[in-house]
């Protein structure tokens, strides 16, 4: 993409970003909004963010797939338990990189 | 002169209250400014999408599909996907905020954050309310978006230094799972979750790098039923 290009999609998603943000606080001042819209964004979250990690975590490395050689599959499970046990980013970053570079070193 | 210094103490009740988040959002900041540059932007980029944008998920999965050569339409589709949850977070503020003037709605917008929103909505709803809200929040979201700039700055400085077999492009899921387990709460947002991975997964070959898109869309709607099947299975028992 070229360099005019990568700048037009920032500028137009931070602003768009910036709409969104500035929504519900102006546009609704004191009220409150629809309850079948607001239901329905309860849900963006979690199904945004696997919709992210899932396809990551399977496909994002440089043998991606469901077979023994995807050292980020196990490296994955691994940094789900932590996350869930820890809630804390610094932990699993820590042991999530640290188990996929002994994964990977054991493969090899 | 009282009213100042309420100002002021409620500004640092709320640099108080986000301190604990600090550590978390440090190496997240980090990991956007390395995605940035690891799939080629110019680090003036990097640095330039946490002014611009300045949220850390839809940066990440920028990086990320302009990385894999995706349309620009698809990409500025996906990212504010991604940041839809904003109009959630705007919204249930709106009680507490909207009364105040343009020129600070439009700020206290553009800082507006997952972080900056969870301690403020708490904070508004529980705590004690002594009137400078929009003091608290400053106080709360400011420090998160000095130290966003700080930290992506930062990423973007090593990222050009980290060799690739480092797999760095791996922090990028471990963080958002961190971000997954607030988010999931009840059945309903299991379902979501668990439908939109599935999906998501499934259509990774889709056209057009929709794969994402389309798993979000699929586990919001499977959120939504089940939680209007769970209402009407309560509503029959």
């Amino acid at each position: 993409m070229s360099t005019t290009a990568v700048w037009t999609v920032i500028v137009v998603i931070g602003l768009g970003t910036f709409l969104l943000r500035l929504s519900g606080i102006h546009l609704l001042g004191g009220g409150s909004m629809p309850e079948g819209l607001m239901r329905a964004l309860r849900y963006v979250p979690p199904a945004v963010i696997t919709a992210i990690v899932v396809p990551a975590i399977v496909y994002g490395g440089p043998d991606g797939g469901f077979s023994l050689h995807n050292a980020r599959l196990l490296a994955g499970v691994i940094a789900a338990v932590v996350a869930w046990t820890t809630r804390s980013v610094l932990a699993t970053l820590g042991l999530g990189m640290g188990s996929l570079w002994l994964i990977e070193w054991l493969l090899h | 002169m009282t009213q100042r210094s309420d100002s002021g103490q409620a500004f640092a009740d709320g640099v108080r209250t986000v301190a604990p988040m600090i550590p978390g959002v440090i190496p997240f900041g980090m990991t956007a400014g390395i995605a940035a540059v690891e799939v080629g932007l110019d680090p003036s980029v990097g640095i330039g999408m946490s002014l611009i944008i300045f949220a850390g998920a839809s940066q990440l999965v920028v990086a990320q599909l302009i990385g894999d050569g995706a349309l620009p339409m698809i990409i500025i589709l996906t990212a504010l996907l991604i940041n839809l949850r904003m109009v959630m977070y705007s919204a249930s503020l709106a009680p507490h905020l909207g009364h105040l003037p343009m020129r600070w709605k439009a700020p206290l917008a553009y800082i507006l954050t997952d972080q900056a929103y969870a301690i403020s909505i708490t904070r508004f709803t529980y705590g004690r309310s002594h009137g400078a809200k929009h003091w608290f929040y400053l106080g709360a979201a400011l420090p998160l978006w000095i130290l966003w700039q700080i930290s992506t700055a930062l990423g973007v400085w090593l990222g050009t230094a980290v060799p690739p077999a480092w797999q760095v492009g791996f922090a990028l899921p471990l963080v958002f799972l961190v971000l997954l387990v607030p988010v999931i709460r009840d059945r309903p947002s299991v379902i979501a979750a668990l439908t939109g991975g599935g999906v998501a997964l499934a259509a990774h070959g889709a056209p057009y790098h929709l794969g994402l898109s389309i798993g979000a869309f699929a586990g919001v709607a499977s959120g939504v039923a089940a939680e209007l099947m769970l209402q009407r299975r309560e509503r029959t028992a």
